[in-house]
């Protein structure tokens, strides 16, 4: 099967994607946000870095890195935002309130990594 | 009345400002120009396209925001596919997603009340609400929706029972976020019009109900 077509514009091109731009993480996994602090202006509030949470949807139609493309870079393949629920107790320690109260935040595939604890 | 000098020298002061612009443009404003000017003379955008984007944008209000909410009152099916995918239940009412943003819509129901805020800055479901208002891009409102929503809410008058689960929607990139109010009780014989006119901007944020049929109508 060919991904190229026939004289595509080269805007066009269908190049294929090495992971087919499935997504890492299901509905229902515990991830963790990433701790880091690039330099520049980040989708990532610093609040939610190293936070644990739960994917409650992946958000559909894949994007590139909106962040890598900022800052001029070519972010290649298309990855997914992913809707994370996070306890606001994980967040803030003396959050007042019930303990089923949560932030709902999209988060980029490049900011979570599976959490295994 | 004292007499009052009009031979003007320069150290000369009027009673009132002029109504005119003094500042000098600043370091953005002075590229924002440059960036369009440059995209003028290269045709690859006109004058005309950011005038008509400019009213487009000015254009959204909170009643297009009311007409999605009272739909989905009336309509079960509609208001399934609103929930599965904002913006294409909105775009089936013909309002369109100049942006470019995806919507997520949430339903508040008696056990789950949801909030929408955008810590980072201004985020907002533009092409169904209009502009945000000002306590919506302001600090305080945007720290404390996220550290202590119920605290907040309450500040609005709306007391949520611990026994109702908050969400706070942090809307930081891609998607934007409107929230479907429940609908009031004793308000089965409305129409959708009337329907529409008990849906606030502030309920489609989350910081209050829609408003009961009951209520003192607006001054």
């Amino acid at each position: 099967m060919s991904l190229i077509k026939q004289n595509p514009p080269t805007y066009m091109l269908q190049v294929a994607s090495a992971l087919g731009e499935r997504p890492a993480f299901s509905v229902g996994k515990a991830v963790r946000v990433l701790v880091r602090f690039p330099v520049g202006h980040y989708r990532v509030p610093i609040y939610l870095r190293g936070k644990k949470g739960i994917v409650e949807s992946i958000i559909a139609a894949p994007a590139v890195d909106n962040e890598t493309e900022g800052f001029g870079h070519n972010a290649g393949s298309k990855l997914h935002y992913y809707r994370i629920a996070i306890p606001m107790s994980e967040i803030w320690k003396d959050y007042v309130g019930s303990t089923a109260d949560s932030v709902r935040i999209e988060v980029y595939e490049t900011w979570l990594k599976e959490d295994l604890t | 009345m004292k007499s009052h000098s009009h031979d003007h020298d320069h150290t000369h002061h009027h009673p009132h400002a002029e109504i005119i612009e003094v500042a000098k443009p600043g370091y953005y404003e002075i590229m924002e120009t440059a960036v369009r000017e440059l995209l003028f003379e290269k045709n690859l955008i006109t004058p005309n396209e950011i005038r008509r984007q400019i009213e487009v944008l000015d254009s959204r209000t909170p009643a297009l925001g009311a007409g999605v909410v009272a739909h989905a009152w009336v309509d079960p099916a509609f208001k399934a596919r609103l929930l599965a995918d904002g913006r294409k239940g909105c775009e089936e009412l013909g309002i369109s997603f100049y942006d470019d943003t995806q919507l997520i819509v949430l339903e508040n129901t008696k056990h789950v009340h949801n909030l929408i805020v955008c810590t980072l800055c201004s985020c907002y479901p533009r092409p169904v609400l209009g502009l945000p208002p000002d306590w919506y891009k302001l600090k305080p409102f945007r720290a404390r929706a996220i550290y202590e929503p119920r605290a907040v809410l309450a500040e609005f008058g709306t007391y949520i029972p611990d026994d109702v689960e908050i969400r706070v929607s942090d809307s930081t990139a891609i998607v934007r976020y409107l929230v479907l109010p429940m609908r009031p009780a004793g308000t089965d014989a409305f129409t959708e019009e009337q329907l529409a006119a008990l849906v606030t901007r502030d309920a489609m944020i989350g910081v209050v109900p829609a408003l009961s049929v009951t209520a003192e109508p607006a001054p």
